[in-house]
């Protein structure tokens, strides 16, 4: 029963940083049907920056810990979404009315400059995250004890996706991005302007990349300049689990993705901990590609 | 002159689809543009609404000229277009379509009494305002694509074929809806394939053929016009 519970916890965590990367890749696939794949080392430079401005700016001994750490996330989401924005700009803007394969081929090309610049600035090595920086508690609940930067995690993803919830769905520049995701033409004719929905998203799945990046260095405490592939690879295969395009999808997506990874690490075999995910891809693709809840996406007239 | 239509030209690709052509849109008129399917009568409107590229000549709205203005600035000199096909937001509900109609106005109470207008002329929207529009059948789908070109408070309502695949008793409520819209000061540019339905309800109208304007005149003069009747009224067809 602890184990579990332990499994458990631990794959909410996880699959809540998943969940946040996976929302980049449907966000995007959403309004321009194009698979981001720089955006995994979009995550990679998340991590990268946290740990820099960690380690240069002693943000936790002027604010205190919630602050600080408050502060930590938001300027690296307010970074990784800038670069988001930029690499929109540079990479696929030019590119809009090429063959969808050109922005394909761009991505690629741009996730291979994302990543050899992180290793030609920082280094091929792991590089560890400060391991003072939350006090080492651990909260007891139910009876069994879980650290409380595992809760802290699941707390700050539960809160980011809640407020894209809200965003996307209950304000009018959210609608309009729904709106765009369905029909950029028709969009248009509603006089909203497609290319600052496409900058908008761009900002805001880079971000919480990002801010996936820095919950990864905090919790596991190293990290590495080709972090963004595995990661990118899941949060893919999350998004494609809850159907692509689709937001509510990506969060269930990678949340369940992170609790099957875990619990069958723990149950099955920890070997196959990463093979989990690809034949969890697999069996998606060949029963249900449209994803668990891509029916809403299918729903078109 | 409200809206001038002046040699247009587009083209897609290298191919021209519009030779040239010119139209005239008064102040308070319901204009009709006719024509058989491919003749071009789409492409006239995405034009004017932006959202296809100008190749050649211009199109002026009240002394501007537009032909560089992107389509969701045309939006707000207040000329809207309710597309061929509806092209209603199928995963967002009646109530949040109609609000992206509005989506360009930044006054409330106007929006507000636009909203109440929309549900008077089609009640039926009101009745399934939280419904996915996706579920919704043709008829009401061409609802909602009039309404929420409504709710921006236009001056000029370009509507692209809001009679296809509607059944006869549903066209004729749809059509005098648009009368009303029209009477209520909204310049209508209308087009058509069911020409004699639209002829009876508008001003004047145009019948455009490959891409270039062969015939205008009054809508009633068009109705008796021989030629119109045999190339579209009944004749070939
Ligand atoms: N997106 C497009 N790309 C290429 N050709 C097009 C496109 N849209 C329309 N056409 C062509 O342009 C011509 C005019 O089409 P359209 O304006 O839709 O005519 P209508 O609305 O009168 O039926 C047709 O020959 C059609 O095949
Ligand atoms: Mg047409």
């Amino acid at each position: 029963m602890e184990e579990f519970f332990q499994q458990l916890t631990n794959g909410l965590a996880v699959g809540g940083i998943y969940a946040l990367i996976a929302l980049g890749y449907t966000m995007v696939y959403g309004v321009l049907k194009l698979i981001n794949f720089a955006h995994g080392d979009l995550f990679t430079i998340g991590a990268y920056l946290g740990l820099t401005l960690l380690t240069s700016m002693s943000l936790m001994d002027s604010l205190g810990v919630f602050f600080g750490l408050l502060l930590l996330v938001l300027m690296v989401m307010g970074l990784v979404g800038l670069i988001g924005v930029l690499l929109d700009q540079i990479a696929y803007k030019p590119l809009r009315q090429s063959p969808r394969l050109s922005a394909v081929v761009s991505a690629l090309g741009a996730s291979i400059v994302f990543q050899n610049a992180v290793m030609l600035i920082y280094g091929a090595r792991f590089q560890v995250y400060p391991q003072d920086i939350l006090p080492r508690i651990v909260i007891n609940i139910f009876g069994m004890p879980v650290p409380l930067i595992r809760i802290m995690i699941l707390m700050a993803s539960i809160f980011m996706m809640g407020a894209l919830y809200f965003f996307i769905q209950r304000t009018k520049v959210g609608t309009a991005i729904r709106a765009a995701a369905e029909d950029q033409g028709a969009a248009r004719l509603m006089g909203i302007d497609v290319n600052r929905v496409i900058m908008l998203v761009f900002l805001i799945g880079p971000a919480l990349g990002g801010a996936a990046g820095l919950m990864v260095g905090l919790y596991y405490g190293q990290i590495n300049f080709t972090m963004g592939w595995i990661y990118g690879l899941k949060a893919f295969t999350a998004a494609i689990l809850g159907g692509i395009g689709n937001i509510p999808g990506a969060m269930v997506g990678g949340i369940l993705l992170g609790v099957i990874e875990a619990l069958g690490a723990a149950y099955i075999s920890i070997a196959w901990k990463d093979a989990i995910a690809f034949f969890v891809l697999i069996l998606i693709l060949i029963f249900r590609p449209t994803g668990l809840l891509g029916e809403r996406v299918a729903e078109k007239i | 002159m409200l809206l001038e239509i002046e040699n247009l030209h587009v083209k897609y690709g290298n191919v021209e689809v519009l030779h040239g052509i010119n139209i005239n849109v008064d102040e308070g008129e319901i204009v009709t543009i006719l024509g058989a399917n491919g003749a071009g009568k789409s492409t006239t409107l995405l034009a004017i609404s932006g959202l296809v590229k100008i190749s050649g000549g211009l199109i002026r709205y009240k002394d501007e000229v537009l032909n560089k203005t992107p389509a969701h600035k045309i939006v707000r000199r207040r000329i809207t277009q309710a597309p061929e096909g509806r092209r209603v937001f199928g995963t967002l509900t009646v109530a949040e379509n109609l609000n992206l109609g509005a989506y360009t106005s930044t006054n409330h109470e106007r929006t507000r009494k636009n909203l109440e207008w929309v549900y008077e002329l089609f009640p039926r929207l009101k009745e399934r305002e939280n419904q996915l529009s996706g579920t919704l059948s043709g008829g009401e789908q061409q609802m909602l694509a009039i309404g929420r070109a409504l709710m921006s408070d236009p001056k000029i309502l370009l509507l692209d074929e809001p009679s296809l695949g509607l059944a006869p008793l549903l066209v004729r409520t749809i059509f005098n809806t648009i009368k009303e819209i029209n009477k209520s000061g909204v310049t209508v540019v209308l087009v058509e394939q069911n020409a004699r339905a639209a002829l009876k309800l508008a001003h004047r109208g145009y019948v455009l053929e490959v891409g270039n304007v062969v015939l205008q005149d009054s809508a009633e003069a068009l109705l008796s016009n021989s030629e119109v009747y045999d190339a579209y009224l009944g004749g070939k067809g």
